[in-house]
C-alpha cells in the first residue's frame, strides 16, 4: 500500500544538543553510550503521526489566568506579572504548521511548580496551576495568556538557578518532528549561566529558544506579549514513493 | 517581525527550535494526574484501545533503567502505532474505540503501561515489518528525547524478516527491542525494559 507520508529533512545533530553533556549532571547516566542506528529517511511508521483535532479543548485550557481559579475566599487572578505568549509554528521552509497540538508548563511567579514532587520553599498560588495547551489556528498561530514565572535554584552546582522558563511541547505533521523544548525571556542574565541551556554549543541555538518582548502585540494597563515562533523540520512538497 | 528564527548557513531553510530536557515537572503539562491535577474533560494517556477496538488486546510495560541500574522514575514516555490491520489512524480521538497514539508515565510503580491492541505488519518499500511500536522517551537529564521500537517475541519469523530490525548493525542489540511475554495479566503482558547505558543498552534509532 503506498502511504502519502512525507519526508522531512534529517535532524541536524550537530546543531540540536548531544546526549552526553556533563555540566548537567544527570545527563551523564541517562546519555546513551552506543551510536544512533540512522533509519535514514525512516518508514511509514516514523513519517507518519497523530493529529488532535478530535481532542477537545477546555474553554480556558490555553488561558493559565483562568484554568485553575479557585472558588471562595482565595479566589481571584494569580499572582505575578501578566503576559501573553504567542506566536507561530513552521517549518524549516518556513511553511506555517497549522492544526497542531502546543503544550506548556511552567512554575507560577514564585518559581514553585504545582507538582507532588516539587518542594522549592516558594509558596504555591491558589489560582494557579501552570498547564496550558491549545491547537495552531490556519496559519500555525497559538497563544497562551499567563503570569511571567520565576527563576528557582536546583541541585546541579552548589548554587545553580533556572533562568525564567516555559516548558513548550510541539508534535507537527508526524512523530518525526515531535519537540520539546523550553522557552527564555530575552534579557534575562540567568540564560547564559545555566548548565541546562549550555548543552546547545551554538550561541544562535539558544536564541532559537529565546522569546522576543513583543510590544505591537501587548495590551496597555494590561499584559506585555512575548513573541516565540517554533520551528520544526521541514516536510518534503515533492517525493517520489519507491 | 521579532522572530527569532535563525537561518542554516545559505541555504536558506531555518534551523529546527533547540530541544531542551522535559524536565522532572513534565507530568504538569503531560501526564496531568501524575503531578497531582485533576484531569482536563479529554486528555492524552495509556489507553489506546477501547470498548470495541478491533484486534488482539494487549498490555505494554516496561520501565526505563539508567547507567547505575537506577529507574528513572520521572520518565515520560509516548507510543505511536498501527492499528491491529497494519494502517496508522492519524486521527487522535477518545471517542473512537482506538488512537494509535498514547502517553504513559514510569511514577508510579515504575512502570508505564499502555493498554492497546497488537500493531498489524506495516510495509516498507515493499517490505513487511514485523509488528512493532514506536516509542519516545523524554525525562530529566535527555537534552532531546530518545526515540526506539518495541517489537513482540512471539513474531520470531516476522521479527526475522523486518528490514529495519535487519538494519541494526549489531546482532546482539537487535535483541534489546524485542518485548519479552509475561504470564498473569487478563490479556497478553508484555516487557519492554528500556536501558539507556550499560551492557544491554536498548537500540535507539535517528530519523
Ligand atoms: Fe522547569
Amino acid at each position: 500500500m503506498s502511504q502519502p507520508y512525507p519526508f522531512f529533512l534529517p535532524r541536524d545533530r550537530n546543531w540540536q544538543p548531544e546526549a552526553y553533556t556533563p555540566g548537567y549532571k544527570t545527563s551523564i547516566a541517562r546519555s546513551p553510550r552506543q551510536g544512533l542506528v540512522s533509519l535514514h529517511r525512516g518508514s511509514p511508521s516514523e513519517r507518519s503521526g497523530p493529529t488532535f483535532e478530535g481532542l477537545d479543548m477546555g474553554q480556558h485550557d490555553n488561558d493559565l489566568l483562568m484554568n485553575f481559579r479557585t472558588e471562595g475566599e482565595a479566589a481571584g487572578l494569580p499572582i505575578g506579572e501578566r503576559i501573553v505568549v504567542h506566536g507561530q509554528v513552521i517549518d524549516q521552509f518556513g511553511k506555517p504548521v497549522p492544526h497542531t497540538l502546543v503544550e506548556m508548563w511552567q512554575a507560577n511567579a514564585g518559581g514553585r511548580y504545582r507538582h507532588k514532587k516539587d518542594s522549592y520553599l516558594a509558596p504555591l498560588d491558589p489560582n494557579f496551576g501552570g498547564v496550558g495547551r491549545c491547537m495552531t489556528d490556519g496559519e500555525g498561530r497559538y497563544r497562551f495568556r499567563t503570569v511571567r514565572p520565576g527563576p528557582y535554584p536546583w541541585p546541579n552546582g552548589v548554587n545553580t538557578w533556572r533562568p525564567a522558563h516555559i516548558h513548550v511541547s510541539v508534535m507537527g505533521p508526524s512523530i518525526s518532528t515531535r519537540l520539546i523544548t523550553q522557552l527564555y525571556f530575552e534579557g534575562d542574565p540567568l540564560i547564559p549561566q545555566c548548565p541546562i541551556v549550555q548543552v546547545l554549543k551554538d550561541v544562535d541555538a539558544v536564541d532559537t529558544m529565546t522569546a522576543r518582548l513583543d510590544m505591537a502585540h501587548s495590551r496597555p494597563m494590561d499584559y506585555l506579549a512575548y513573541r516565540f515562533d517554533i520551528v520544526v523540520r521541514g516536510a518534503l512538497q515533492t517525493y517520489f514513493e519507491e | 517581525m521579532y522572530s527569532q528564527y535563525k537561518l542554516q548557513d545559505d541555504s536558506g531553510l531555518l534551523r529546527e527550535t533547540a530541544s531542551q530536557t522535559a524536565g522532572p515537572f513534565v507530568h504538569i503539562g503531560l501526564a496531568l494526574e501524575i503531578a497531582g491535577f485533576a484531569s482536563r474533560d479529554d486528555e492524552i494517556w495509556e489507553t489506546l484501545a477501547k470498548d470495541g477496538a478491533k484486534g488482539e488486546r494487549i498490555e505494554l510495560v516496561g520501565r526505563v533503567i539508567d547507567g547505575n541500574g537506577d529507574m528513572v522514575r520521572d520518565a515520560l514516555i509516548e507510543l505511536w502505532q498501527a492499528d491491529s490491520e497494519g494502517n496508522y489512524i492519524s486521527r487522535f480521538d477518545n471517542k473512537q474505540a482506538f488512537s494509535g497514539f498514547g502517553r504513559s508515565a514510569c511514577a508510579n510503580d515504575g512502570d508505564f503501561h499502555f493498554y492497546t491492541v497488537k500493531p498489524g505488519q506495516v510495509d516498507f518499500d515493499g517490505k513487511p515489518m514485523a509488528p512493532h511500536v514506536n516509542i519516545a522517551i523524554f525525562a530529566r537529564g535527555i537534552n532531546l528525547h530518545l526515540q526506539t521500537r518495541a517489537y513482540f517475541e512471539d513474531e520470531a519469523d516476522a521479527n526475522a524478516a523486518c528490514p529495519i530490525l535487519n538494519s541494526v548493525p549489531s546482532v546482539t542489540r537487535r535483541q534489546t527491542l524485542i518485548a519479552t511475554k509475561e504470564s498473569g495479566g487478563d490479556v497478553p503482558r508484555y516487557r519492554f525494559d528500556i536501558y539507556l547505558q550499560g551492557d544491554n543498552e536498548t537500540v535507539f534509532f535517528d530519523f
